[in-house]
């Protein structure tokens, strides 16, 4: 039998998709069923002196208005779930509905529950609520200033948390030829996955039983919060997630709505739904990103990188999401020093309240802004010492023969080539003419630029005994059941929640090829807390390298069993059967053979088992992995900067990664393409803006530039293949490698467009003012 | 989002929407594709009693030729406009800016009696349609009247239509021999409306210099303009570079530009200067 | 349903006449999700951006979204699950499937509806025109490269060729 894994195998998924018969959760639809809608402050700072919710309740069709004081003592505040290590993190309590205070637009206010959808929009007008407005805060280190508005009175100058990592760097950096010093701006994302986000939710009174459809990439988690918020026990809490539309983070945390939801379904004995629109997605899902960093690179005038020590001020947001803290801390802090050999770095963090949109995890979370740090002041460094960026890469880059590498946080790098991927890249680029170019154009007033990102991430983090180090209230293994059934037909239970990224068929390449039968004998079953009985979902390209790993390993149990049991029906021991393309047969006799089929059926019938061997063909792992896996790649961007306007034009993209093999060429393209298009969308184009009063100004996509189809080039990718050494598929993870990696070879690009002006950096989103702006003032002064 | 809500009628003819708006002009809105209006009624931020839907009034929609003009019905749909054959051949600005509104989808429902009729200061068509020499005709109690189109952009989202009134075609003069026109335009990347969008109308005389121009902007100012300081320097030679430039800057000087969170007044005017030069200079052989 | 003036649609939808009675203020999107029970129709953003809830009306693209349902009554509307079912899937739900132009799918419903109305207006797009003709579309997802070879490639199966190898499919 052929090999599917390596093969592009067209996607499993796909058939439901694009017939319109996928299954998301608004899709949901319950006999029965309300509707909510959800009164959101309009301020970003008040008091709320009263709520009125007479009028509303009187309106025909509404079901109930719920206010933070109703729901006291009977539900509980949303909690944080990532509690970093000797950071002094401030839990301050999130309840689902905001009682005397509010601290960010979009805080939840009051819950209609109407029979109609149209009916519980119209009541959420006859609310009258009366604030008495504060003073707003929306910027980090504005927040940490004497006199700023504090948001709660258990964080003084509202700090939330203060982390630092790393090693003495002083010495090296009092000695250091150069010292290279550049503060950047990590602008504050919209995740704005396509689907909005949605609850719906059936308590079913006769067994008790409370069932949550919920767009989440990790359903477990949200049963394990949820029940603990609601004070249900988990095995009366079922949280399903089918189809889920993209999250990219931002369907991780368990929010206060979805809490509400879930209330209010046990409350009136009657399913509810909820389903955000997008302003409300702008306003209440949780946003990536925002950093302040101060950065200091150390090295030597030849071009030798020494150190690196990094101060930034993460904006939390008004309260700390699931995940939230450990996104700006252990996700960016420990790898900063990115793919460079480098002896000494330090990491110092401060999380910061304002009166703002909680944030969390965003594609690459942590990882982007540490590379992006890294890599432009590589750039900066190669251009203060009079090096091409691309000389200092190849003199600081790791080498094949330094791994495993363990980085000045000690992180221990698992495997890679990176000289081997940037090799290959610069084959798909002609650096030298781009250079002869550039200068020719740049006489006729011209100005394009190359810029590298030479990258190396951290994915399937484990294990968990390092979340327990780090601050991670949940484990970082996975699960996987498989069940093959007395026909021969296999369903493998995941924990891991796919929503998009095609593990359908993915983990179906896998066992069937382990198994060695047809891919339509395969289903993967995930996204149910009841027909999975645990698991950590999707997120940090965790999917394939943990889950996949788990699902290899209990396929390997399941043959073992067969194996005893093919053994028993050749009439030899287990050792000298051997498994080959879905047949058991001793080792080198091929006529004397069981198939996989006939040896499940056995299994299953059970009227001749050898000694010792239960019935039924089932096996489960719970594989925790040994350490993190890191991808790493090339990217080279080319960009034209019109010089009238400012505008930014990718012309042209080249994208090299190494994410261990690759089990389906065609699905890790498409990871790659859509990360790349993500991580440009960071340096040019996306960026949430409020304004003084701390009113998102940037609140839909008439104002939010997301990336459109015509901002773009065809995008061309290549990989290199280095296994990790540390799962049995040797997969590290591609999700979030082109979000990561793409960022900084953007800007690197610009910055190398406009080094003709003697601008050393601008902030992101590099938007045609901003670009403008500085070439501009440059002509200005001269 | 969900608008709030309201009564709704159907027109068949001019004159049922006349009479039905006339019963409450303040509490009706007329709709044809609904792009410029449900969105504001989904946001909440128009709530009309009465909608009266003109979309299928037939005599308010088509394209034909009359009497040396172009007459558009109101409710013609952009996609409509920008593919027909006599617009694409004698007001090329005209059948670029339709064919720039948006993206697909709102080309073949909106319309350009109801773009016109929401003045949208960052609107497509204004500019082409005052670069041309527009005139809207506008049917109400009284009867006809007619206005320049520069009449009916009043301010952003004010026009001069009175609210028992309906706009129902606009008359575009076919240019004279020797004219040629250009709609350039730099889309705002979210919305797509334009942050600079110049239209350009010019007829040379056989050696090459300027007869009549006719310079307009939508988008960057706080309305659509004409630049009729660039207009004056067009007139009377040929279109150098340096005339070309001279006309771009006079454009940015005439314009009323207003920043916001956003983007600055300043590079609102620079938008303007580059794309009325590149407009122009798109007409250069 | 609010019971306050309310007024009838026929709608031929994917075919078949259905007759309803709908608030004036009704979407078609909702009428089509809600009503007909027909979800593979989403609604993604609120002002007309996305694209997500592009159908067919009288065989134009339009948004769903900003469309009443009463706008559309007597007309006709093919949405996604009109367009082809499995067994007979339209071309470009094929080169959508073929090419890798979804992944979470939850644009791609709209998405593969605005390039049915593209192919109809220029059946032999280049890519740069396919880009430009889904400026009404947002996915998250893809980074686009693949939705525009998948468009290339229906444009080419459309146009009769045996494979990709129209303008666009090889660039």
């Amino acid at each position: 039998m052929s090999k599917l894994v390596g093969t592009p195998v067209k996607r499993r998924e796909d058939a439901r998709l694009i017939t319109g018969h996928g299954n998301f959760t608004d899709d949901v639809r319950l006999p029965g069923q309300a509707y909510a809608e959800i009164l959101r402050s309009p301020h970003a700072h008040a008091r709320i002196l009263s709520i009125d919710t007479t009028a509303a309740q009187a309106m025909p069709g509404v079901v109930k208005v719920y206010t933070g004081q109703d729901l006291a003592g009977r539900v509980g505040t949303v909690p944080t779930a990532w509690i970093p290590p000797a950071s002094d993190l401030k839990q301050v309590p999130h309840a689902v509905l905001a009682v005397e205070t509010v601290r960010y637009v979009g805080d939840g206010v009051a819950m209609v529950v109407a029979d109609d959808p149209y009916i519980a929009r119209d009541a959420l007008d006859r609310i009258v609520v009366e604030y008495q407005t504060l003073p707003a805060v929306t910027d980090q280190r504005e927040a940490m200033a004497e006199g700023a508005p504090q948001l709660h009175a258990d964080a003084p100058g509202n700090v939330a948390l203060h982390w630092t990592v790393g090693n003495d760097t002083d010495e090296v950096f009092a000695q250091a030829e150069v010292v290279v010093r550049q503060e950047f701006r990590q602008q504050r994302l919209i995740p704005n996955p396509m689907e909005p986000r949605a609850a719906t939710a059936q308590y079913l009174s006769a067994t008790d039983e409370l069932t949550v459809w919920l767009t989440t990439q990790n359903p477990h988690i949200h049963r394990l919060l949820l029940s603990g918020i609601l004070g249900i026990p988990e095995h009366r809490l079922r949280v399903i997630a089918v189809d889920v539309g993209g999250g990219f983070g931002s369907k991780i945390a368990c929010y206060p709505d979805e809490v509400l939801v879930a209330y209010a379904a046990r409350d009136l004995n009657r399913p509810v739904k909820w389903t955000e629109d997008r302003r409300e997605h702008f306003m209440a899902t949780t946003h990536g990103r925002d950093h302040y960093e101060e950065v200091e690179l150390a090295g030597s005038r030849d071009g030798v990188l020494q150190g690196i020590r990094v101060k930034s001020y993460a904006n939390m947001g008004a309260y700390l999401s699931t995940a939230g803290p450990g996104v700006p801390t252990i996700l960016f802090g420990l790898i900063v020093n990115g793919a460079y050999r480098m002896p000494v770095a330090s990491s110092e963090v401060f999380g910061v309240f304002t009166n703002t949109t909680p944030t969390d995890a965003y594609r690459g979370a942590g990882r982007p802004e540490a590379t992006y740090i890294i890599e432009r002041m590589v750039d900066l460094f190669a251009q203060t010492i009079g090096q091409d960026p691309l000389e200092v890469r190849r003199r600081n880059l790791l080498r094949a023969d330094e791994f495993p590498y363990t980085n000045p946080f000690g992180l221990a790098y698992d495997s890679g080539n990176y000289h081997a991927a940037l090799d290959q890249a610069l084959t798909m680029v002609d650096y030298p003419a781009f250079r002869q170019e550039q200068a020719a154009l740049r006489a006729q007033g011209q100005y394009v630029g190359i810029g590298f990102s030479t990258y190396v991430e951290m994915c399937g983090l484990g294990p968990s005994q390092v979340a327990g180090a780090v601050g991670f209230q949940g484990g970082l293994w996975e699960s996987a059941t498989v069940r093959v059934h007395p026909s021969g037909k296999v369903q493998v239970f995941t924990g891991a929640s796919p929503h998009g990224q095609g593990e359908e068929t993915t983990f179906s390449q896998l066992v069937a090829d382990q198994l060695g039968i047809p891919i339509d004998d395969v289903d993967i079953v995930h996204g149910d807390t009841a027909r999975v009985a645990m698991g950590w979902g999707t997120y940090g390209s965790r999917t394939m390298v943990v889950g996949g790993a788990a699902i290899s390993t209990a396929v390997d149990r399941v043959i073992e069993k067969a194996r005893r049991i093919a053994a028993h029906m050749l009439e030899v021991s287990p050792e000298d059967v051997v498994f080959e393309d879905g047949v058991f047969h001793p080792e080198g006799v091929l006529d004397r053979q069981a198939t996989f089929a006939e040896v499940t059926i056995q299994a299953y019938l059970a009227w001749n088992l050898p000694q010792g061997v239960e019935p039924s063909l089932e096996a489960s792992a719970y594989y925790d992995p040994t350490n993190f896996t890191y991808p790493f790649g090339t990217h080279i961007a080319q960009v034209s900067v019109d010089a009238d306007t400012g505008e930014v034009r990718v012309t042209k993209y080249v994208a090299v990664d190494d994410c261990g093999p690759v089990v389906n060429p065609m699905i890790v393209e498409g990871q790659v393409h859509g990360g790349i298009v993500q991580g440009i969308g960071q340096a040019l184009y996306e960026g949430a803006v409020y304004d003084d009063d701390g009113q998102l100004v940037t609140g839909s996509f008439m104002d939010y530039t997301m990336p459109r189809a015509r901002f773009f080039p065809q995008i061309e990718t290549a990989h290199t293949v280095t296994p990790s050494p540390h799962n049995p598929i040797g997969v590290k993870g591609v999700g979030e490698t082109g979000t990561i990696a793409s960022t900084p070879a953007v800007v690197n690009a610009v910055m190398d467009a406009l080094s003709g002006f003697g601008i050393q950096h601008l902030d992101m989103p590099l938007t045609p003012e901003k670009v403008w702006r500085a070439m501009q003032q440059v002509q200005d002064e001269q | 989002m969900i608008p709030a809500s309201f009564s709704y009628r159907r027109a068949e003819s001019l004159d049922d929407a006349l009479r039905w708006l006339a019963e409450d002009p303040q509490g009706s809105k007329l709709v044809a594709g609904g792009h410029s209006l449900l969105p504001l009624m989904k946001m909440r931020l128009a709530a009309p009693r009465r909608l009266i839907d003109i979309a299928r009034v037939s005599e308010l929609i088509g394209i034909r030729e009359q009497s040396g003009a172009i007459v558009i019905g109101a409710g013609t749909v952009h996609r409509d406009l920008a593919g027909h054959p006599d617009v694409r051949q004698k007001l090329p600005a005209l059948a670029e800016a339709a064919g720039k509104i948006g993206d697909l989808q709102v080309r073949n429902r909106g319309t350009i009696g109801g773009s016109l009729s929401h003045a949208d200061p960052s609107a497509d068509l204004p500019a082409a349609l005052m670069a041309l020499a527009a005139t809207v005709d506008i049917a109400g109690p009284a009867g006809e009247r007619s206005l320049a189109v520069e009449e009916m952009m009043v301010a952003p989202l004010v026009t001069g239509l009175a609210p028992d009134e309906v706009l129902v075609r606009v008359r575009v003069p076919i240019p004279a021999a020797g004219s040629r026109s250009v709609y350039l335009k730099h889309p705002h990347p979210a919305s797509g409306y334009a942050l600079a969008g110049v239209a350009v109308a010019v007829t040379l005389e056989p050696a090459g210099a300027v007869t009549a121009a006719r310079v307009a902007v939508t988008g960057a100012g706080v309305v659509p303009f004409r630049a009729t300081d660039a207009e004056t320097v067009l007139i009377g030679d040929r279109l150098t570079p340096a005339r070309i430039a001279e006309a771009a800057k006079a454009a940015a000087a005439a314009g009323e530009f207003a920043g916001d969170a956003l983007m600055s007044a300043e590079y609102r005017r620079q938008l303007c200067r580059v794309y009325v030069e590149r407009a122009i200079s798109a007409l250069v052989d | 349903m609010n019971n306050q003036d309310t007024v009838q649609v026929t709608m031929t939808v994917n075919g078949r006449t259905r007759v309803e009675q709908v608030e004036p203020r009704l979407l078609l999107a909702h009428f089509l999700r809600d009503h007909l029970g027909l979800t593979g129709t989403h609604i993604g953003c609120d002002t007309s951006q996305c694209g997500a809830c592009t159908v067919l009306l009288d065989g134009q693209a339009v948004k769903s979204c900003t469309v009443l349902a009463v706008q559309a009554d007597h007309q006709a509307v093919t949405t996604v699950e009109g367009l082809g079912q499995r067994g007979g899937l339209h071309p470009v739900q094929q080169a959508f499937w073929d090419k890798h132009g979804l992944q979470c799918g939850f644009c791609t419903p709209g998405v593969m509806m605005t390039a049915v109305g593209l192919l109809q207006q220029n059946p032999t797009p280049t890519s740069e025109e396919i880009r430009e003709g889904l400026d009404g579309v947002i996915c998250r997802c893809t980074g686009y490269e693949t939705i525009v070879r998948a468009v290339a490639e229906a444009a080419a199966v459309m146009a009769g060729e045996a494979g990709p190898s129209a303008a666009a499919a090889n660039e």
